[in-house]
């Protein structure tokens, strides 16, 4: 459903609206008017919500994540990364000494200005390519890059799909593979048989828990996630960076923050020597595979999906939306957990401080990428990945700061959250493409 | 949660007067149990003049920290039994708060034990720390009164740091660079007003957007170009702090409240600048019906679209105020993401603060006294490692939103793009 047509409602059939309710971005509250539901059953709804969980913030804000994040066609994704490389090289020239020096005397030789920006602009986005994917190593190191965004970009689009936002990735990431870790390094003698999952399992557990919290604060008193997952994330850095000073964590041979090193048994195997790709990959596939089951064919799933299409609806049809938030924000938690195991265990091997990198804030961007969808989040993933790993080598071989590729995400993500305005600065038209993708993939 | 919660059953009342009794009384059995627990005649000495000389010189407060922790939790359990018996009606939320503070009290005094804390330097940290946060809070309640949501607020404070420190840096000037901070803060906000209110994109994902955006170009030209040279870029001119004659000189009071850079003194004016502008001016009443009920605020003749432009770009400049904070008053020197958060923590306190400037202030001020508190301890010989006395604010702050917020009545037509039909 387009989000600039005016009063879309107004054309909308009514059977439609009430199988996608993608155009209640404008008139979230009315929603429940255009379903077939009696006035009774709609103020019993209402009330029981209200007597049950504060969720009208949340209410609202499913609905519209519901409409921004799907009511984007592919054609426009693809344009949201071709503006964003435009504007990324223009960033890239004006940050350039050479080029700004031309600058200067543009008016006298502009040709100057456009050759030392070309040369700038083209040798770094090469040398990005060739990071990423020119060759075996290149390659393998956009899949290690690519296997926690996976994961902590299904732990933002899981909770998206509840209507709510989980900022909180980086904080349960860190929580997720601290935990790995010191099973990792405090267990001794098990075969990796045993205690490479069991490593695992604990670092998605104790990521779930930090993933429950703002849930609970949020179904039981109405905190709003975004903030107490802010919160929590600076919480998790900070005692993570206690944890390291402590005796019992840090190595003893090493004055900086780093834990003891991991026992190999709960390492995660590499598949060819020389390459640090390993089965932590197939872990985060096969976890995706798990989610898309999940999202699209549980009834846990359906429950999920309802709670952020239309609380109101679900508590009506008989859900309860606390305990989807709940079951929502856990799993999201879950995942990120078991993308900081993956970081441990997979490529650190110990735990330094601020081994999460950035990676839980960028499963944000992943997820809004991917559209809140499982199949889009793996893909987005892969992507980001590869600029991760291309962005390494083009900081290594041009010395233009790895940042870069934040500022690209970030330019990427404006575009998808706007598409509006892609269309405006590509002239499309607004009918013909982009309707109808709401009510695909939610498995309704 | 809509106004429904003004009238409570009694049983509601009843569970609320328990929940709040088991409060104090854990609070009391931590005062007595942990706080209390000092060697017998250890004594906490609370400074209360500053080494830059005042006219008075007040007497530092000496007191024996077992008796004095011992009678606050006195006080703790009394209350305790009257919450549990008869309770204290609409006060139990003040109440409450009253046992908060006295736990603090305790706490405060059990850390100075043999040792000396200086209250001067604890409430000027608080004001100092709140500085940002309020500023922050200040853009966020003029956005959200005029029906926007800004989630970007730590954008805009990391992007004004900024700007602020380069401008500074270049012009050889900190007005200067407090204008470039404002500009970066609006310019941020104009991006907003255009994705939300011209796009009608979705407002949480545009500001989380923003925010990103803003962390990741400040931090790529922080490294691209700061870094190599940090003499041509990165040291600004600083503000110098002020004392306003005569009222600088009361004891206690003074160094704490009028002693403090230029924007320490403009989040004071903002806040009652902003009371009065939104709740007594033809203009705040115009605003705050666009966040209301937009419909009826065209109908009248108010320009809707343009009344919200203004409302998040003018927020902007007070975010960008905030956060030329960073590199013109706290620091000076842009480093990467040294906003750590605190325009998530100005949100937070605009909701605690229930959309009102004054009660954002005080909310501000609370997340600040968190920090100075973790400050001033660090110092202290206490048995708590210093790193985890800075989640001191965050921790707070979850609390205070998990405890307070869930009565939060918003502007109605907050979140929703004006479509005119």
């Amino acid at each position: 459903m387009s989000d600039d047509t005016p009063g879309p409602d107004d054309q909308t059939p009514p059977e439609q609206t009430a199988s996608t309710s993608g155009s209640s971005h404008d008139r979230p509250t009315d929603v429940l008017d255009s379903d077939e539901l009696s006035q009774a059953e709609v103020e019993a709804a209402r009330e029981r919500e209200r007597r049950e969980v504060s969720v009208e913030l949340g209410a609202t804000i499913g609905q519209r994540f519901v409409a921004a994040v799907t009511g984007v066609g592919l054609i426009v994704t693809l344009l949201a990364i071709f503006s964003a490389l435009v504007i990324g090289a223009l960033i890239i020239a004006l940050s350039d000494d050479a080029t700004r020096e031309a600058l200067s005397y543009f008016t006298a030789r502009p040709s100057d200005t456009f050759a030392s920006a070309w040369e700038v602009v083209s040798g770094a986005y090469a040398s990005m390519f060739r990071g990423a994917f020119a060759g075996l190593g290149p390659i393998s190191e956009t899949l290690v890059a690519a296997t926690p965004l996976i994961l902590t970009g299904l732990a933002v689009a899981v909770p998206l799909r509840t209507g709510l936002f989980n900022i909180g990735g980086e904080g349960q990431m860190v929580a997720g593979g601290t935990v790995a870790g010191f099973i990792g390094f405090w267990i001794v003698g098990l075969p990796t048989l045993i205690h490479l999952p069991l490593a695992l399992l604990a670092g998605a557990l104790a990521g779930a828990l930090y993933g429950w919290i703002p849930g609970v604060l949020k179904a039981r008193t109405g905190a709003h996630e975004v903030i107490s997952t802010i919160m929590l994330n600076n919480i998790a850095l900070l005692v993570l960076a206690w944890i390291l000073t402590t005796e019992f964590f840090r190595r003893p041979d090493r004055a900086d923050p780093i834990s003891k090193s991991m026992q190999d048994s709960a390492m995660l195997p590499e598949f060819l020597t020389g390459y640090r790709v390993n089965l932590g990959l197939v872990l985060a596939l096969a976890i995706a595979a798990a989610i898309f089951w999940m999202m699209e064919r549980s009834t846990v799933g359906f429950e999920l999906n309802a709670v952020g299409l239309n609380p109101n609806a679900a508590a009506t049809a008989g859900m309860s939306p606390g305990r989807s938030i709940i079951t929502a924000m856990s799993t999201g938690g879950m995942l990120a957990g078991a993308a900081g195991a993956t970081v441990i265990l997979g490529v650190q091997g110990r735990i330094t401080d601020g081994f999460s990198a950035g990676l839980g804030f960028e499963g944000i961007t992943v997820a809004l990428l991917g559209r809140g969808r499982v199949g889009g989040t793996v893909a987005a993933g892969l992507l980001f990945g590869s600029m991760r790993s291309g962005g390494r080598l083009m900081q290594a071989q041009t010395g233009i700061a790895l940042d870069l590729v934040l500022v690209l995400q970030g330019l990427i993500i404006v575009f998808i959250a706007a598409p509006a305005l892609v269309r405006a600065i590509y002239r499309i038209r607004t009918e013909g493409f982009a309707s109808g993708h709401v009510s695909k993939g939610w498995g309704s | 949660m809509t106004a429904t919660m003004t009238t409570q059953a009694p049983e509601a009342l009843a569970r609320r007067n328990r929940r709040f009794g088991v409060f104090s009384l854990v609070c009391a059995v931590v005062m007595a149990g942990v706080f209390a627990r000092v060697p017998a005649g250890a004594q906490a000495t609370f400074v209360l003049t500053d080494a830059r000389g005042a006219a008075v010189t007040v007497p530092n407060i000496v007191v024996n920290v077992m008796p004095v922790v011992l009678a606050m939790t006195a006080i703790v359990l009394a209350i305790a039994a009257m919450q549990f018996t008869r309770g204290f009606g609409r006060w139990s939320v003040w109440v409450a708060g009253a046992v908060a503070a006295l736990l603090v009290a305790a706490f405060l005094t059990w850390a100075a034990a043999d040792s000396a804390v200086s209250l001067i330097a604890l409430f000027r940290g608080t004001i100092r720390s709140a500085t940002p946060i309020a500023l922050g809070a200040m853009c966020g309640v003029l956005c959200e009164r005029a029906g926007v949501i800004n989630i970007a607020i730590e954008g805009q404070l990391v992007a004004g740091a900024f700007t602020a420190a380069v401008v500074s840096t270049v012009f050889a000037s900190a007005w200067i660079g407090l204008g470039g901070g404002m500009l970066a803060g609006m310019l941020i906000g104009g991006m907003l007003a255009i994705l939300t209110i011209k796009f009608h994109a979705d407002q949480i994902v545009s500001g989380v957007v923003l925010w990103v955006l803003s962390v990741g170009s400040t931090s790529f030209l922080a490294s691209q170009v700061l870094a190599r040279d940090a003499a041509a870029y990165n040291t600004p001119v600083r503000f110098p702090s002020l004392s306003i004659p005569g009222l600088a000189q009361i004891p206690f009071l003074g160094p704490v409240l009028f002693r403090h850079t230029i924007i320490g003194f403009a989040m004071f004016i903002a806040v009652v600048a902003l009371t009065y502008a939104l709740f007594q001016t033809r203009w705040g009443l115009r605003l705050r019906s666009v966040g209301e009920h937009p419909k009826a605020a065209d109908t009248v003749g108010i320009k809707v679209l343009a009344t919200r432009y203004k409302a998040v770009i003018l927020g902007g400049a007070f975010a960008g105020i905030g956060g030329a904070w960073f590199t013109l008053d706290a620091t000076g020197q842009f480093s990467r993401e040294m906003s750590g958060g605190r325009g998530f923590i100005a949100l937070a306190a605009m909701l605690v603060g229930r959309y009102h400037p004054v009660g954002a202030f005080g909310a501000a001020i609370l997340f600040g006294f968190a920090s100075g508190l973790a400050t001033s301890v660090q110092r202290l010989p206490v048995p708590i490692p210093s790193t985890l006395m800075l989640t001191a604010p965050y921790v707070i702050t979850i609390l205070v939103v998990a405890g307070l917020v869930g009565r939060l009545r918003p502007p109605a037509a907050g979140g929703k793009p004006y479509i005119k039909e």
